[in-house]
């Protein structure tokens, strides 16, 4: 028996020799940590770099079976999903796999930013954080198309949009972006082009980097309130900190990130099984317009500005924006690379990240419901609730139909049945007067259409006498304040 | 760092040499900018080729004029002039067809001019309306509530022996207005 583990330490020692497997470890694995840094808060990045991996080998396997062509990505999308062996199971990893790197990118980048782990002298890492986060965006975006239904052709009309806005350069940046100049197959190609080489390959070359500097310049350690980051002493003092309480990383400071790591796998697989892939919806097909184009969760709060922002400024925020939010983050070491570095004295990073997180969420919410969006259905689907047809007289009746007919319901609820686009008409006869009424249905205004031409006079007359008679009972009619002697029409 | 220890060299009482070396290395980075150049210029060039071909108009049928009734607003589509057999659905391309009286028509891009979601024309309010983000155009494409910076892209419309022609052949967006 000791000769046999004699030898085995003699094989190990040769190849040890070798491929310098002691050292390798050393300066990896083993790389001396603060203790204070083996925190459930520094588990992020690993979870990021984990689900980045399962991204990898999932995709490979759908890569073997998909075909990046707009004649056949369709058909193999449900070739995948319904006759595969565990197709829909892959597809269902790929795609909660990318939404859970998106959210735990976003938790890991808040964790830096709170934690002032950007500052001196952690700049590159950071740098390189942010262009990772948008090769994640960048291959979130190209994995939606790669579901090639109608929600990616349309969303790359949206694409298509927004790079017209480009001055100057539009037109070639749209032909560039489609291969052409329309949506095609060349399109589709080039986005599988970018979503499975491009993409992975700078992410794989960033993240190398990204991990050097970890190892180079050290895991932040777990900062202490009144500990400031001053650039002639703080490389010293986290010598100290090493010095005094560093452990290797493994085995010591894993644990947590072991424990996370399995927690993220099987929430995946977890949301996989339970909620199964995404789509693909209908097929892309061009002619098929009864669609209602949305992007993917984490594109929703763009969706929203989009949906929001005044039309002046949009080209400018569509395209400035991110050009802005880039300087910003990437000039964010450089002019606070200094300081307190713990969240508990630096009240405007906390609020920073509030106010982002709340905006998102908020964005995300309008997004996912679409209150701006005209019920297109809504004329056929939606109904008049009984109390606002009971009494009324002919022509109000007659007003309610031409309501109906004339597509108002698309954009105006009756007491919340409808389109929620303009206001719910369930007591515009108490905000507004019969004149106010003409003018607003004849002249529209406020982001209402004129209707003007295309109602008669005795349809006007007919709608405005409804509307008057739409307000909670015992509620007076609105008055025109210019004449307080005049008594409410009716 | 180890130094070494300095050892008499040939090639301090011999500069002769060192420049033929210097030489190469000099070669070998010339031979190797004029190669990259060689490989890298036509990989630019095929990346970029959208930026020295210029898109062209071609004229499509859109079928028979008495297809579209007077004063009405019909749905309807073509085949992208420059389409392949593996474009699958996604060669053809709709449109909004209105024929206002006689050989007087205006034919309107599908993609609302906001962000390129498709319109749809509502016959009773005359209204086109977009299901991204509220924009309505009037019948004659005019603007008529919601983001969209102006009204929607129309084609340019020929009328040639009772059949109805449009000049098209790229999506239209704000970088090519006149489509």
């Amino acid at each position: 028996m000791n000769k046999l583990i004699h030898a085995a330490r003699g094989v190990f020692l040769w190849v040890d020799d070798r491929l310098h497997l002691t050292k390798l470890y050393e300066s990896t694995a083993g790389h001396h940590v603060p203790q204070s840094s083996g925190s459930w808060f520094y588990v992020f990045g690993s979870a990021t770099l984990l689900c980045f991996m399962i991204q990898i080998a999932t995709g490979i396997l759908l890569a073997m079976v998909y075909v990046p062509s707009a004649a056949e990505a369709y058909t193999t999308l449900e070739y995948l999903t319904f006759h595969q062996y565990l197709g829909w199971f892959l597809r269902g990893v790929h795609y909660w796999g990318s939404n859970f790197m998106v959210g735990i990118m976003l938790l890991h980048m808040t964790q830096v930013f709170l934690f002032g782990a950007y500052k001196y002298p952690r700049e590159i890492t950071w740098i390189t954080g942010v262009v990772l986060m948008v090769l994640t965006l960048g291959l979130a975006f190209t994995g939606q198309v790669m579901r090639f239904d109608e929600d990616a052709y349309w969303g790359l009309g949206i694409g298509v949009a927004i790079m017209g806005r480009v001055p100057l350069l539009g037109e070639q940046l749209v032909n560039m972006m489609l291969g052409g100049p329309i949506i095609a197959s060349d399109t589709l190609s080039r986005f599988f082009a970018l979503h499975v080489f491009v993409l992975p390959g700078g992410i794989l070359a960033l993240v190398s980097i990204h991990l050097r500097m970890v190892l180079t310049k050290g895991i932040n350690e777990y900062p202490q309130p009144g500990m400031l980051v001053r650039r002639e002493s703080y490389d010293k003092e986290y010598a100290a900190i090493i010095k005094k309480e560093g452990v290797p990383f493994f085995p010591k400071a894993i644990s947590k990130d072991l424990v996370a790591a399995a927690v993220v796998i099987i929430g995946i697989l977890a949301c996989a099984t339970f909620f199964g892939p995404k789509g693909p919806l209908g097929p892309p097909n061009p002619l098929q317009i009864d669609t209602l184009p949305r992007p993917d969760f984490y594109f929703l709060w763009i969706f929203a500005i989009a949906a929001l922002m005044p039309d002046w400024m949009e080209s400018v925020a569509l395209l400035g924006g991110p050009v802005i939010i880039g300087i910003i983050l990437f000039a964010l070491p450089f002019f606070n690379g200094t300081g307190e570095k713990s969240w508990r004295r630096r009240p405007i990073a906390v609020l920073t990240v509030i106010l982002t997180y709340v905006s998102l969420g908020l964005l995300t919410y309008l997004g996912h419901t679409s209150p701006w969006s005209p019920d297109m259905n809504a004329w056929r689907s939606a109904h008049t609730p009984k109390k606002f047809l009971e009494g009324r007289s002919p022509l109000e009746l007659q007003g309610s139909l031409v309501i109906q007919s004339m597509q108002c319901r698309n954009c105006h609820a009756i007491d919340g049945i409808g389109g929620q686009r303009g206001p719910d008409l369930a007591d515009v006869g108490a905000r507004l007067t019969k004149d106010q009424l003409v003018r607003q249905v004849i002249q529209g205004g406020g982001n209402m259409p004129a209707y003007g031409k295309n109602l008669t006079p005795d349809q006007v007359d007919a709608v405005v006498a409804y509307m008057v008679s739409l307000r909670t009972p015992g509620v007076a009619a609105a008055r025109d304040s210019s004449q307080p002697g005049r008594p409410p029409m009716e | 760092m180890n130094e070494e220890p300095a050892k008499p060299c040939a090639c301090s009482a011999a500069p002769k040499k060192t420049s033929r070396r210097d030489f190469l290395l000099a070669t070998g980075f010339g031979l190797n900018a004029i190669a990259g150049a060689m490989i890298g210029i036509p990989l630019v060039g095929y990346l970029f080729s959208s930026f020295f071909k210029p898109n062209k108009l071609e004229k499509i049928s859109l079928g028979q004029v008495d297809a579209f009734p007077e004063g009405k607003t019909r749905f309807a589509s073509y085949k992208n002039p420059m389409h392949r057999e593996w474009d699958g659905q996604t060669a053809d391309i709709p449109c909004w067809v209105r024929r206002i009286q006689g050989n007087d028509f205006q034919v309107f891009a599908i993609n609302c001019t906001h962000l390129g979601c498709p319109v749809r024309w509502f016959e009773e309010s005359k209204l086109f309306m977009c299901p991204c983000h509220g924009g309505a155009f009037y019948e004659d494409g005019g603007h008529a509530a919601g983001p969209p910076p102006r009204g929607l892209y129309t084609y340019e419309v020929k009328v040639e022996n009772g059949e109805l022609f449009i000049m098209g052949g790229v999506i239209p967006n704000l970088s090519n207005q006149n489509v």
